[in-house]
């Protein structure tokens, strides 16, 4: 489906998720909602071993840039469910950066609706 | 061992440390163009997501009269669109099947709101849909996806099947035309932004 080369390896239905995981439960806080944006945190230090293979392929993917947590599950292809307990590991470590979505509120909601509609009329006319 | 998935530069979120992220839900029955709707104005190449109790979906989703569709949406799909410097919005799509529950959850909370896609030839598919997302408490705006052949319905007897409040907008969109996708779009944050005043 993405189309990258090298992932598939991993075949990650080979796996059990507890595996992977190593048993830990789904974080219980809103940290790690669907499009709160993560990247590997900045003056990463040597990188220490005990970091498993998958943990480590989502700290390599996270370190060019921001992603969302839903895109780091798209491009692993990963459950959403494993790729946030992985992620909560690696946040535990700081090893990573979030940007969580702002809080809902009205005032908050109609400056970035504002702020939408103007982006999608420049963007589409 | 694989490595990771190499990734474009632009497959990462444009100044993503200064961008407040935000999400609209592109809802709709099974094979009604969510995906091909997403995929007109994301950016990206749209992403899909798996959860595990989706497996299933492929076996029950009713296929009659959507012959020619030759992918199932199993999950739920998304593609992203930055709007400025200071706002990216994600489009995530999903059916609005039931057993999907967590998922919605997961959609629903902090959404701005739902364009509801809608097929004009099969109105009743899309009642459990707009069930749901009412009962996610979501504003929402219906698109019908005019496809090929198919007859448009007044806007009236559809709002009528639809059992639609008067000041829920109602658009007509191509779901596989950037520009349509984004009308309806506009359509509908114009429409949220009227709900804030």
């Amino acid at each position: 489906m993405t189309g990258q080369e090298g992932w598939q390896s991993e075949a990650p239905e080979l796996v059990r998720p507890y595996v992977i995981t190593k048993g830990r439960g789904l974080p219980d806080d809103g940290d790690l909602s669907l499009i709160t944006l993560v990247t590997a945190a900045a003056g990463q230090p040597q990188r220490p071993s005990r970091l498993s293979p998958e943990e480590q392929s989502l700290l390599d993917l996270c370190s060019a840039g921001y992603l969302s947590v839903a895109e780091i599950a798209g491009h692993t292809q990963f459950p959403l469910g494993v790729v946030r307990i992985l992620l909560a590991s690696l946040m535990e470590g700081g090893h990573l950066m979030t940007r969580p979505p702002v809080a809902r509120a009205r005032l908050a909601d109609k400056e970035i609706l504002e702020e939408v509609l103007n982006g999608l009329r420049a963007k589409f006319g | 061992m694989g490595s990771a998935p190499s990734l474009d530069e632009r497959d990462y979120v444009r100044g993503g440390a200064t961008q407040t992220a935000v999400k609209i839900l592109v809802v709709g029955h099974f094979a009604v163009g969510k995906t091909t709707l997403i995929g007109s104005i994301s950016e990206i190449e749209p992403l899909s997501t798996e959860e595990t109790m989706t497996q299933a979906a492929e076996s029950v989703d009713d296929l009659k009269g959507v012959q020619g569709k030759t992918t199932t949406t199993v999950a739920m799909d998304f593609g992203r669109l930055t709007i400025s410097d200071r706002v990216v919005l994600y489009l995530f799509g999903t059916p609005g099947q039931q057993r999907f529950v967590q998922m919605w959850e997961d959609m629903a909370r902090g959404a701005l709101g739902a364009l509801v896609l809608v097929d004009p030839e099969r109105l009743a598919d899309s009642f459990p849909v707009i069930d749901l997302i009412e009962h996610y408490g979501l504003d929402y705006a219906i698109a019908v996806n005019h496809f090929d052949g198919s007859p448009l319905r007044d806007e009236r007897a559809l709002r009528e099947a639809l059992d639609l409040l008067d000041d829920t907008p109602v658009v007509t969109c191509d779901a596989r035309d950037e520009k349509s996708s984004a009308a309806a779009l506009t359509t509908l944050v114009r429409y949220l932004l009227d709900r804030t005043r």
